[in-house]
């Protein structure tokens, strides 16, 4: 498996002089294209401002970040946009969808956003997806019309939605019962075996973590483990 | 752009009341935007017409030759004696200009005239009037006698004279009874009374008497020429333009109604100032607004502008959906505000038939196309720094809310 995105010697640090925070202090981390790994570690450990620094949300105060290539930490923010757009997902823990929007609208805006439309190719395809994740019957439906467990399958459909070679998942079964939480995993787990896709989810659920075929501790702002 | 716009038309019919609230707002401002200007250009239109709608726009006076001094070649002074204290300036060949004139795509009227002072008795009661002679069938072209006629015809004849009605009530007169007229000259004549008029003026309808041309040569001795050629226009404003267009035409000193009227331009622009003001502020209002109303929208929709970029969505994407809401808010405010204004200037008399007691609104003065263009204008402006501030959304903080 080839190297999907390196990091080196990644330092964060928030606020200056006493009040400086070290949230990252020098933390290394490689993920191989479709590996499905799962970010463990108490809070404050500094797994959220990881998974948002590998998402170009936010960069490093200091460190590299190389991914397909690329250096992006001397990327700027169209760049970067750009880059985030086509080759990363994101699945949050409260499933951040657009309320005003219905499950098929927020499943292609990232395409949409991109081509300046909706296109019917990207209609198509995101409908594809809701079937997928078992939502045949909620393509039109609002989102505030869905249940959690359905607004998170909608939010995983999203972020496959440009088929992005990296997909990170903050706690994205923190929020949904035992039941839904197993479908979405499950579904994960399907979608990464399928279509290679890189998973890193960031969990405090070892259960969750067991579903992941590699775990990385992170502890102090450094990988542990 | 048409997913951007997609988004802020969501965004818009999302919160219907908001929005619906939002557009009231414009439209209330653009409402007073219009039914300031179509009060602000009624009243001056209403000034105007009373001030200097009856009079002429454009006027050419004969020149009263300075008196010769006439020096020999010995050096001594010779006077040259005036031959009387009313001797008569004429402007000639008035046969020939007045059709080149009448030709003038803002001209609406040339009457040729004699002017001069003279004295009207009956029986022992004599009053002093100033003698107008005009040309029949132009008895209305300047001063709309036809329209303020109270009594008979303002048809002039030869031998007919039109009066004022104060002056007919001061000498106790009638149409059809006879009076004598005499000009300054010493010359009488002996007319009917055709029609009486009541312009509202008093210096008017108290010293003005009106009779035909040939009795106007007759009382003042001109047997050929006219004193001045007076020219009412369609356009008041294009009196400075077309006196100018006169004077290279003919070379005669034409002299539009805006010099030694000073004062009441003066007066009008003060007034159109004053309406700029308060239109000005209706702007102001419509803006600070709009650009509340989306300062707030993009406040409240922070997370979901996080969401946005973080799922790839550019600045300028952001600013487009949020400038395009401001927009769309404009033109529907606009358009609510400017119909509205329509609507409610319908009932208001147009403005050939203002009346002393009505208020002077002028519909064709709303600038409607105007206020749904400023107001356009005037919301995509105010929403750009809301739309600026939303694009600065920093996307961990905004999802983390």
């Amino acid at each position: 498996m080839s190297t999907l995105l390196d990091v080196r010697d990644l330092v964060k640090t928030f606020g200056e002089g006493e009040t400086a925070t070290h949230v990252l202090r020098g933390l290394s981390l490689t993920l191989d294209t479709g590996e499905l790994a799962a970010l463990l570690g108490p809070s404050g450990s500094g797994k959220s401002t990881l998974l948002t620094i590998l998402g170009t949300l936010m960069k490093p105060t200091s460190g590299r970040y190389r991914m397909l290539g690329q250096d992006l930490v001397a990327a700027d923010d169209a760049a970067l946009t750009e880059f985030r757009n086509r080759h990363i997902g994101f699945v949050f823990q409260f499933h951040n969808l657009l309320p005003d929007f219905t499950a098929l609208e927020n499943v292609i805006f990232p395409t949409a956003v991109r081509e300046g439309r909706e296109t019917s190719a990207a209609r198509r395809r995101g409908r594809e997806l809701l079937v997928r994740m078992g939502l045949e019957d909620r393509v039109d439906f609002a989102t505030t019309k869905l249940s959690g467990g359905q607004k998170q399958r909608v939010a995983v459909a999203r972020a496959l939605m440009n088929t992005p070679q990296l997909v990170l998942a903050d706690e994205p079964t923190g929020n949904l019962d035992r039941a839904s939480a197993r479908q979405v995993m499950e579904l994960i787990s399907e979608i990464n075996r399928d279509e290679v896709t890189t998973f890193l989810i960031s969990t405090h659920d070892e259960k969750i973590a067991a579903c992941c075929r590699r775990q990385i501790a992170v502890a102090d702002g450094l990988v542990t483990g | 752009m048409l997913y951007g716009l997609k988004i802020a038309l969501r965004y818009l019919t999302a919160n219907k009341a908001q929005t619906a609230l939002l557009v009231s707002g414009v439209a209330v401002g653009v409402f007073i935007f219009i039914f300031m200007s179509a009060l602000i250009g009624g009243l001056a239109e209403f000034i105007l017409s009373r001030t200097v709608g009856d009079i002429s726009h454009v006027t050419i006076e004969a020149e009263t030759p300075d008196p010769a001094v006439l020096v020999d070649a010995k050096g001594h002074l010779l006077v040259a004696v005036e031959r009387g204290r009313l001797r008569t300036a004429t402007l000639r060949d008035t046969e020939t200009w007045t059709p080149l004139i009448e030709a003038i795509p803002d001209v609406r009227a040339v009457s040729p005239q004699i002017t001069g002072a003279g004295f009207l008795a009956r029986a022992a009661q004599v009053a002093q009037v100033s003698v107008t002679g005009l040309e029949p069938g132009r008895e209305s072209a300047i001063l709309d006698l036809e329209g303020y006629l109270v009594a008979g015809s303002a048809r002039l004849g030869s031998g007919g004279i039109i009066l004022g009605k104060n002056l007919a009530d001061e000498l106790d007169l009638s149409v059809g009874q006879v009076v004598r007229l005499q000009s300054s000259n010493g010359v009488s004549v002996v007319p009917t009374v055709g029609g009486i008029f009541q312009t509202g003026t008093g210096m008017l309808d108290r010293t003005s008497v009106y009779v035909s041309l040939p009795t106007a040569r007759t009382l003042f001795g001109l047997p050929q020429g006219v004193t001045r050629l007076e020219i009412k226009l369609y356009d008041l404003n294009a009196a400075d333009a077309t006196a100018l267009r006169i004077r290279g035409l003919t070379g005669l000193d034409a002299v539009p109604w805006t010099d030694g009227a000073e004062q009441l331009m003066e007066a009008l622009n003060a007034q159109a100032q004053t309406g700029y003001f308060l239109k000005s502020f209706a702007l102001i209002t419509i803006v600070i607004g709009v650009a509340s109303a989306l300062l707030l929208s993009t406040y409240r929709r922070r997370p979901e502008i996080g969401i946005m970029r973080a799922m790839g969505a550019r600045r300028g994407f952001v600013v487009f959906v949020f400038v395009t809401q401001g927009a769309l808010v404009g033109l529907l405010g606009g358009v609510a505000g400017a119909t509205l204004g329509y609507l409610a200037l319908l009932p208001f008399p147009g403005r050939d038939e203002f009346r002393p007691g009505t208020l002077p609104m002028d519909i064709t003065q709303g600038s409607y196309g105007l206020a749904i263009m400023l107001t356009v204008i005037g919301a995509i402006l105010a929403s750009i720094l809301p739309a600026r501030s939303a694009a600065r959304v920093d996307p961990v903080t905004a999802i983390g809310q």
